[in-house]
């Protein structure tokens, strides 16, 4: 959970026990004090109204609530997933697609993409691009915070940045079938140059996501390994959310520099 | 011939499904057997089956949902037992395809066929009764009613014996629910178990709308109706509007599987996203239509058992409407992280919250009925109490979930799993058990055992409390709902501690079948002569314990907010009743076996289409529409209860009031 978020989180939970905690008193302590073998204590057989009280109930929760009010208004703002992240570095760009039932990562910037292992330099704010290829899920790291949905045809945005290195876990938060709970995916949080030469060593290494490797990525599985694809066809990411044919097996002509074919 | 439907239907290789299946059908069979052997069956047929009585058919929904709910429960606690075995290395006994099922099932289940009736359930038996009237608007059409939620009851469990239920969750969203990803009759099975249960909801909301607006006691002006009634008018005029959209989310659901439409598919311009907010528009105003009159009944708990008027009635009545109008504008608080933007999501996130004002009000008025009072102690008052402390928790969690950045990293967690059992277990489930014990002895003509009703009290709130508390920490921690796999090995714990409380939930509903059977057996020992076993104050408490077909033997004059109260303290101060009235013979409507029929092939035109036996479901249409035509041709519609009858009940109720008058006035 990101730091505004359990701040958020603690501040609104206090201001609603200083209200709660006495209400929940109050209750034991009236039925106790008013039970009916209590000789000591007053019976009002006919009191029914008080302006007074009537006009204290209904400020305390009203006066809570603009209180907290306030406090969603302006974290809703700050804390909007699709705003860019205030840093003096540029944002990683990784696009997200959730498929049945594996996460695939796509680095364009660096042409290449993983599965289930999500590699980010820490201290670097990640902007996402997300969407799913099958049925709705939700993309989720616990430790670095915010989750949003991977929707079919459409497409959410994210900005995260883990301020740590190591590795956590990550999972899809949204209910997608059978394979759900194989869903699970690894985050390491690498030192920049770390992450440069992780990027650097995985170019061109492997198997290349073309439209063949995709539609076998695509096939339901799960529990599925971390792999990397050492090349990416372009535009794949737009080709899912348009849910158009994957680029054909060769990678598209604007492309000058082809990945290798598949299986190299 | 049989469409989709072969002998691979059953679930032979499924030991789980399979076993249950025949104990399930063995029960049947051994009921039947034993009613039969007592001949009870003409009694079942003419006084509940083809009942028009409100009270009858209230009980007969409130059966169904004590039957549903330990189906319900059945599914929740296998969910629970996986979920604390199947961590790390372990699968534990049921695999996901199997899971998936009962996790569906056990939140279809818990609304449509257990909560849902069960709060309709007293609608029923309690709405006439307090307003003073001798049955619902349309009698007839609350029997339809009833059999048509029996109906979707009965084809939701099939889905147990043949086939398979739906593996999507229990709001069933596309693209998931669609045959591309949801080939099998699981998801047919819930969009035609709903659909024939949803018209038996709109029609019940018609029905009580009309009953509370234009059939009350002379001088039951709305500001003089129990706040029970009150809530019944808030929630029905909510499921009015909400179940039209249910109905045509779910119509269009089907569209897209049987004909190939594409409102949500992923391909033809399908937009699922649009399921998402139609579903929630109905979706979390029905958290209201359950929770409003649960807040009813704990008005009359509270009231009755502190010997007071509730406090702040007229505060109550508007806290009430304003819940029921605000409900409808907070649905998008379910997708917060859609990612919608921060004025969208700050907006739906407020709205949600400003229900927490008029909530918040109701427990200090509740709070405030119990000072100056002089509280009694009995079952119904530990749930009151026990609610009071619950619901302000589940309240807190709930207003947390409501602010966008917390539920960025809480939704769809074990966290909102607690938040939601909290609100439904602590405020709906409690106020179910309440009205029981409270109204049980009105249906029946004796109350229930005392001890045992606070053993299954403590049961349920201590159980709730082991079985959910836990979740708010997993939930913290990154746990998300609907795992048939538990990744993090060091949750073990907790999740053991909520399969205890799964437990003593279970030793609860236990509890509740042998305090029934033992109440039963020393029911002369435990009778109801007075017909106002708790001192109440609004007009039920007025009539006999079962009261007779016709409720009141002439429509009760109201007087003030408390009917019944006002009626019983003049009659104490004056030590008389007021004049006997002019006796009249009474028209009541007659029986009726047109909603069981019309159930009947409804459920025969609902099973067809789930296995595409297309022959067979026109066969059910038709004669669902022949038995409504042969009803409207009909001539005889109410039968006359003679004047002598209703003079001698009257009389005999007098002498017993008299009686009862004079012990109290000589107990104060």
């Amino acid at each position: 959970m990101g730091a505004a978020e359990k701040t958020i989180l603690i501040n609104s939970t206090a201001i609603m026990l200083a209200i709660i905690i006495p209400t929940m008193i109050a209750t034991v302590a009236f039925a106790w004090w008013f039970r009916r073998g209590n000789s000591k204590a007053t019976y009002l057989p006919d009191w029914e109204y008080s302006g007074a009280i009537e006009m204290v109930v209904w400020a305390i929760p009203a006066l809570t609530i603009m209180l907290l009010g306030g406090i969603t208004w302006i974290g809703s703002h700050e804390l909007e997933p699709s705003h860019a992240l205030k840093s003096a570095r540029p944002p990683l760009k990784v696009e997200v697609v959730s498929l049945d039932w594996k996460w695939l990562f796509i680095y364009p910037d660096q042409g290449i993409a993983t599965v289930n292992q999500l590699v980010v330099p820490a201290g670097t704010p990640v902007s996402f691009r997300l969407t799913s290829a099958t049925v709705w899920n939700a993309f989720f790291v616990p430790q670095m915070g915010t989750m949003i949905y991977t929707m079919p045809r459409m497409t959410t945005r994210l900005n995260l940045q883990a301020n740590r290195q190591g590795t956590f876990e990550g999972l899809s938060s949204h209910f997608s079938g059978d394979g759900f709970p194989g869903m699970q995916f690894k985050v390491q949080s690498l030192p920049p140059d770390q992450f440069a030469t992780w990027a650097q060593g995985a170019r061109g290494q492997g198997l290349a996501l073309d439209g063949r490797g995709y539609s076998e990525l695509s096939k339901p599985s799960s529990y599925v390994k971390p792999m990397t694809y050492g090349a990416v066809a372009p535009g794949l990411f737009d080709a899912i959310v348009a849910n158009r044919a994957p680029p054909s097996p060769v990678p598209a002509p604007q492309h000058n520099e082809p990945a290798p074919p598949a299986g190299v | 011939m049989f469409g989709r439907l072969t002998l691979a239907a059953i679930p032979f290789d499924q030991p789980i499904p399979l076993i249950t299946s025949l104990v399930v059908l063995l029960v049947i069979g051994g009921l039947a057997v034993w009613i039969s052997k007592n001949k009870w069956w003409p009694y079942l047929w003419n006084e509940y089956i083809t009942s028009t009585d409100h009270k009858r058919i209230g009980v007969m929904y409130i059966v169904l949902a004590l039957v549903m709910l330990v189906r319900g429960f059945a599914d929740g606690i296998m969910m629970r037992a996986q979920q604390a075995i199947a961590i790390g290395p372990s699968q534990g006994y049921l695999t996901p395809e199997h899971y998936n099922q009962i996790f569906t099932a056990h939140g279809t289940i818990m609304i449509f066929f257990v909560a849902m009736p069960f709060v309709i359930g007293f609608m029923n038996f309690v709405v006439p009764l307090q307003l003073g009237v001798r049955d619902v608007a349309f009698p007839t059409m609350n029997n339809v009613s009833f059999w048509l939620n029996a109906s979707g009851a009965l084809l939701v469990n099939l889905s147990l014996f043949l086939g398979e239920f739906a593996r999507t969750g229990w709001l069933a969203f596309p693209p998931l629910s669609e045959s591309q990803f949801s080939p099998g009759v699981g998801v047919d099975y819930y969009l035609v178990a709903l659909q024939i249960s949803g018209v038996g909801t709109v029609l019940t909301a018609v029905n009580f709308v009309t009953t509370i607006l234009k059939t009350r006691a002379p001088g039951m002006s709305y500001l003089r109706m129990p706040v029970f009634c009150w809530t019944a008018l808030a929630s029905n005029l909510i499921m009015l509007a909400a179940f039209p959209v249910l109905t045509v989310a779910l119509a269009q659901l089907m569209l897209d599987r049987y004909l190939g439409f594409h409102f949500f598919t992923n391909d033809g311009g399908g937009n699922s996203m649009l399921y998402m907010n139609l579903i929630w528009v109905w979706g979390h105003p029905e958290v209201y239509i359950l929770v409003l009159p649960a807040f009813g009944i704990y008005s009359e708990v509270a009231a009755t058992f502190s010997g007071k008027p509730l406090f702040g009635y007229r505060s109550m009545v508007f806290a009430t409407l304003a819940i029921c109008i605000i409900s409808y504008m907070v649905w998008l608080h379910h997708f917060f992280t859609m990612g919608a933007g921060g004025d969208i999501n700050a907006v739906f996130g407020i709205a949600s919250m400003v229900i927490g004002i008029p909530t918040g009000v109701k427990i200090y008025n509740w709070l405030f009925t119990m000072y100056g009072g002089r509280v009694r102690f009995n079952v119904p008052v530990y749930y009151l109490i026990g609610f009071m402390l619950t619901f302000v928790v589940g309240g807190l969690t709930g207003v947390l979930l409501a602010i966008p950045p917390v539920d960025f990293v809480v939704h769809n967690s074990l966290f909102l799993v607690a938040h939601f059992h909290q609100v439904i277990i602590g405020g709906v489930v409690f106020a179910l058990m309440a009205g029981y014990t409270y109204w049980f002895p009105k249906a029946f003509g004796f109350t229930l055992d005392e001890r045992l009703g606070k053993a299954v009290f403590w049961c349920w709130f201590i159980g709730f409390h082991l079985a959910f508390i836990p979740s708010y920490l997993l939930g913290l921690w990154g746990a998300t709902r609907r795992m048939q796999h538990i990744p993090d090995p060091s949750w073990a714990p907790f999740l053991a501690v909520e399969l205890v409380g799964a437990a003593i939930i279970g030793l609860g509903i236990v509890l509740t079948v042998v305090q029934l059977l033992y109440s039963i057996k020393t029911r002369d020992q435990r009778r109801d002569i007075t017909g106002d076993p708790w001192d109440g104050r609004t007009l039920e408490w007025l009539t006999l314990s079962p009261p007779p077909h016709y409720n009141f033997a002439v429509l009760p004059d109201v007087h003030g907010e408390e009917a019944y109260w006002t009626r019983k303290q003049t009659a104490i101060k004056e030590e008389k009743l007021i004049d006997e009235p002019h006796y009249q013979p009474i028209e009541m409507p007659i029986n009726t076996p047109t909603g069981v029929i019309v159930a009947f092939f409804a459920s025969v035109c609902g099973f067809a289409v789930i296995w595409y036996i297309w022959w067979l479901a026109i066969v059910g249409l038709i004669g669902a529409f022949a038995i409504f035509v042969w009803y409207a041709w009909r001539d005889e519609h109410e039968h006359i209860i003679p004047v002598e009858e209703v003079r001698a009940n009257a009389r005999e109720r007098r002498r017993i009031r008299m009686e009862h008058l004079h012990s109290i006035s000589q107990s104060t």
